[in-house]
């Protein structure tokens, strides 16, 4: 793992899908490192079924809460689509993590105006070196809830920023019920396990 | 001790260290998480929602007379209702410290307009803060209250959405008392008859002197020093932008924004070659600031319209000739995506409202809250969007002109309603208006998140509330045509619709489901499409419910038949009740058969 001491981290998704409980997250991780961070997002009109996006950016010194085109080291996309349409944001040598959900918006459905991308991964893929496709959707129903998705991809960024796993085990245990700790610890270990090299096998 | 907190969490955590034992507002998006913060956390501070934001800065008046610190929070449009009191109190002054939190939304994220409220305290001429993250939002309230009180005026405290909503590490400071004072009868003070305002108003003139004053000396503006022949003037948000793109350039950096320190900014100005003024949306310091006689460049290079960004910053330094290199992608952005806007939640009531009004093509005037959004692609229900209220006033005006042979339809939630929309309703009952009106009653403020109002019985402490009953209210007001509907049953509120159009005089249409997200969450059984059936003619996607995808399958056309997402559908049998095939039918049903 490369080590440095700043990162800017773009999560994008649609509104409901946990996008912003994910960048509490990383958030509360990279402070209980002992880092300067700021984290950036829009509530409102985009939380039913728009664009939710969340900038966090990591450092000794952090000055914009926001993130500049083309200056991501990491983007977590929690829909595939969106990942695509998030690329310029990305550094060229960063990573993007994408889960394979679609969700099509009624506007495409409804018009023939506009299409939905066939496959968003392959088109990331076209644009940058580092681009991983998760099937969180699917591990998540393996682990029987698809609100999980949201840890998975936690799991799989986890390899790209130098903390360590208990430290993002500490926060999750924190955030969420307890009841649900057990499988959510599953769900970051399954992710932890999937890696650029793997992604492409 | 530090905590990660949003500008809005650091603005409430301020008003607790400030001792502030007062707070009202009403919701209203960027600013909403200030009044929720301290009710959730910091319950030394009485916290309410008002009916709109006028009475919460009368209320606020009376707690800050009473002795006590007051906090008054409201977006920026929110102000404009709160004008009256707000120019009158800038007479007045104070008694226990009070502040007015603007929180303004450049970009329009979730805003009608993007007007810059720094003008309103030079318009009232009281004093403008404007911190530029969480920590300076917490540290600033608290230097708010001591200016408050030492200057006896109210104060402005401007956020944007960027900071309201980012969040930054705190460090906290311990909680104080606030001033122990009470009520002193002082009538020439706070009775704002013309004979004691003409004299409030010298004092009004003698403060600004004493202000002008004070903001050369507080450390509020600061200047950097970085030995740069190139000078930038800066504040709010932008200063973090511009540091992060131009951190070597020496800055002046402006805490305080009204009255502007043009003493120092002219010193500053001498000591540097070039200085350029980074300021959102309007010159509003860049004007003042060439109208003292001293040179400065800013919007020429950065423009008057949106957000900035570090790119913004970057592309109008390097216009300005002064930084080379840009931030830039070598990543080609994605041409011709498609576009993602917000919609109604899967199950959600105003759904039926709008599929009835489409149908009848009616022009609807429409107002703000989640209904706003039937205005959007493929609903394209609503006809005129214009502030809080408005919608009754503006179908009275439609209807008043005959502007619409189909006849006009307003539109309203309950909260909206209850803020300002009462008034409205007074007007048709009294000018004998036949306009006819729909209060979309989802029993919450929906679309801020879900906040108590005054016919939800909650207060936002979570205490048993006073109820006003919107049936008995709007009958008291004159109404005889009042109907209460359930607006998912389509053929039935169709019907309502056209028989309140046909009556004579004022009608008022009131709906009558929750919310399906909150207070909680309503599932009932989902539909699901029996595809056999389907003949994929569109109609129900036409109905925008994300619930409802293109299948696979598709008809001999070409087109898809529908499909439904089970763990979306809510169950509220709108789109079974418009497919002309039935092929729509419930889970169950299709299981058996
Ligand atoms: S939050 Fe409630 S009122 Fe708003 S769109 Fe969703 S269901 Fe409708
Ligand atoms: S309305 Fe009925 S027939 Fe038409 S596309 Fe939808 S399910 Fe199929
Ligand atoms: S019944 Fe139809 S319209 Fe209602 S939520 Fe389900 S899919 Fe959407």
């Amino acid at each position: 793992m490369k080590e440095k001491d700043n990162y800017s981290i773009l999560i994008v998704g649609v509104g409901g899908q946990g996008v912003l409980l994910a960048s509490e997250i990383i958030t509360e991780v990279a402070m209980g490192a002992g880092l300067d961070v700021k984290k950036s997002e829009v509530h409102g009109m985009a939380q039913r079924g728009g664009i939710v996006s969340s900038h966090v950016r990591i450092a000794p010194r952090v000055y914009s809460p926001t993130i500049g085109y083309g200056q991501a080291d990491i983007i977590v996309a929690f829909e595939q689509a969106e990942g695509l349409r998030a690329m310029d944001w990305m550094k060229k040598d960063g990573v993007a993590i994408a889960s394979m959900t679609r969700l099509v918006p009624a506007i495409v459905t409804s018009s023939k105006q506009f299409s939905y991308p066939d496959d968003s991964i392959d088109e990331m893929k076209k644009k940058a070196d580092r681009v991983i496709g998760v099937p969180a959707d699917k591990i998540a129903m393996e682990l029987g809830n698809p609100r999980l998705v949201n840890t998975i991809l936690m799991g799989v960024m986890s390899n790209y920023l130098p903390f360590d796993s208990e430290l993002w085990l500490d926060v999750i245990r924190k955030k969420v019920k307890p009841k649900f700790v057990d499988v959510n610890v599953e769900a970051f270990n399954r992710g932890r396990q999937i890696q650029l090299s793997t992604a492409k096998g | 001790m530090k905590e990660l907190l949003s500008g809005n969490e650091a603005v409430a955590r301020g008003a607790y260290e400030a001792g502030v034992k007062l707070a009202a507002s009403y919701p209203g998006t960027p600013s909403t998480e200030i009044l929720e913060t301290i009710a959730a956390r910091h319950r030394s501070i009485y916290a309410q929602w008002s009916p709109n934001e006028k009475v919460a800065y009368e209320v606020g008046i009376g707690a800050s007379l009473g002795g006590a610190r007051a906090l008054v929070t409201m977006k920026h449009v929110g102000l404009n209702v709160a004008a009256d009191p707000f120019m009158t109190q800038a007479y007045t002054g104070v008694n226990g410290g009070f502040v007015i939190v603007s929180a303004d939304d450049p970009e329009m994220h979730s805003s009608q307009n993007e007007q810059d409220n720094r003008f309103y305290a030079r318009f009232a001429q009281i004093p403008l803060l404007e911190p530029s993250d969480s920590q300076e939002c917490k540290d600033m309230i608290v230097t708010a209250y001591e200016l408050s009180e030492v200057f006896d005026t109210p104060v402005m405290l401007r956020l944007t959405t960027r900071i309201s909503h980012s969040k930054g590490v705190v460090e906290l400071g311990d909680p104080a008392q606030g001033p122990d004072k009470k009520f002193v009868k002082e009538p020439s003070k706070y009775v704002m008859i013309p004979s004691n305002a003409r004299v409030r108003h010298v004092v009004v003139r003698e403060r600004l002197q004493k202000l002008r004053q004070f903001t050369e000396e507080t450390p509020l503006n600061y200047v950097e020093n970085n030995g740069s022949k190139i000078g930038i003037i800066t504040g709010g948000v932008s200063y973090h932008y511009a540091k992060e793109v131009a951190p070597d350039f020496d800055y002046l950096k402006l805490g305080f924004t009204y009255p502007l320190p043009l003493k120092k900014i002219a010193e500053f100005v001498d000591t540097h070659e070039k200085v350029i003024v980074i300021e959102e949306l309007e010159p509003f310091c860049e004007e003042q600031i060439k109208a003292a006689g001293i040179k400065v460049a800013g919007k020429e290079y950065f423009g008057h319209l949106g957000e900035l960004s570090p790119h913004r910053v970057a592309e109008g330094l390097k216009k300005a000739g002064v930084v080379d290199k840009i931030l830039v992608s070598d990543i080609e952005p994605e041409k011709g995506m498609f576009p993602r806007p917000p919609v109604l939640c899967p199950g959600c009531p105003h759904r039926g409202a709008f599929m009835a009004l489409r149908k009848l093509g009616v022009a609807v005037t429409g107002d703000i809250g989640c209904y706003t959004l039937g205005v959007l692609q493929p609903l394209n229900a609503i006809d005129s969007c214009i502030c809080m209220g408005a919608s009754i006033g503006n179908a009275i005006g439609m209807e008043k002109v005959q502007g619409y042979e189909k006849g006009t339809v307003a539109v309203i939630g309950d909260s909206t309603f209850l803020h300002s929309g009462i008034t409205g309703l007074v007007d048709a009952v009294y000018n004998n208006s036949n306009v006819t009106v729909m209060i979309l009653d989802n029993s919450v403020t929906a679309m801020t998140g879900g906040q108590e109002h005054p016919s939800t019985g909650r207060t936002l402490m979570g205490e048993k509330a006073g109820v006003i009953n919107i049936e008995t209210l709007v009958q008291a007001l004159g109404i005889k045509n009042y109907r209460r509907v359930d607006p998912y049953d389509y053929d039935g509120i169709l019907n309502i619709i056209k028989e309140e159009m046909a009556n004579p005089g004022p009608s008022v249409i009131h709906t009558n489901r929750p919310c399906v997200l909150m207070p909680k969450r309503i599932m009932d059984e989902p539909y699901t499409v029996d595809l056999e059936l389907c003949n994929g003619c569109s109609a129900c996607f036409r109905i925008s419910c994300p619930a409802i995808a293109a299948a696979k399958e598709t008809n001999e056309h070409g087109r898809p038949k529908a499909v439904i997402d089970d763990t979306l559908c809510t169950g509220c049998t709108l789109c079974a009740q418009i497919c002309p095939t039935e092929a729509i039918v419930l889970k169950s049903q299709m299981v058996k058969g």
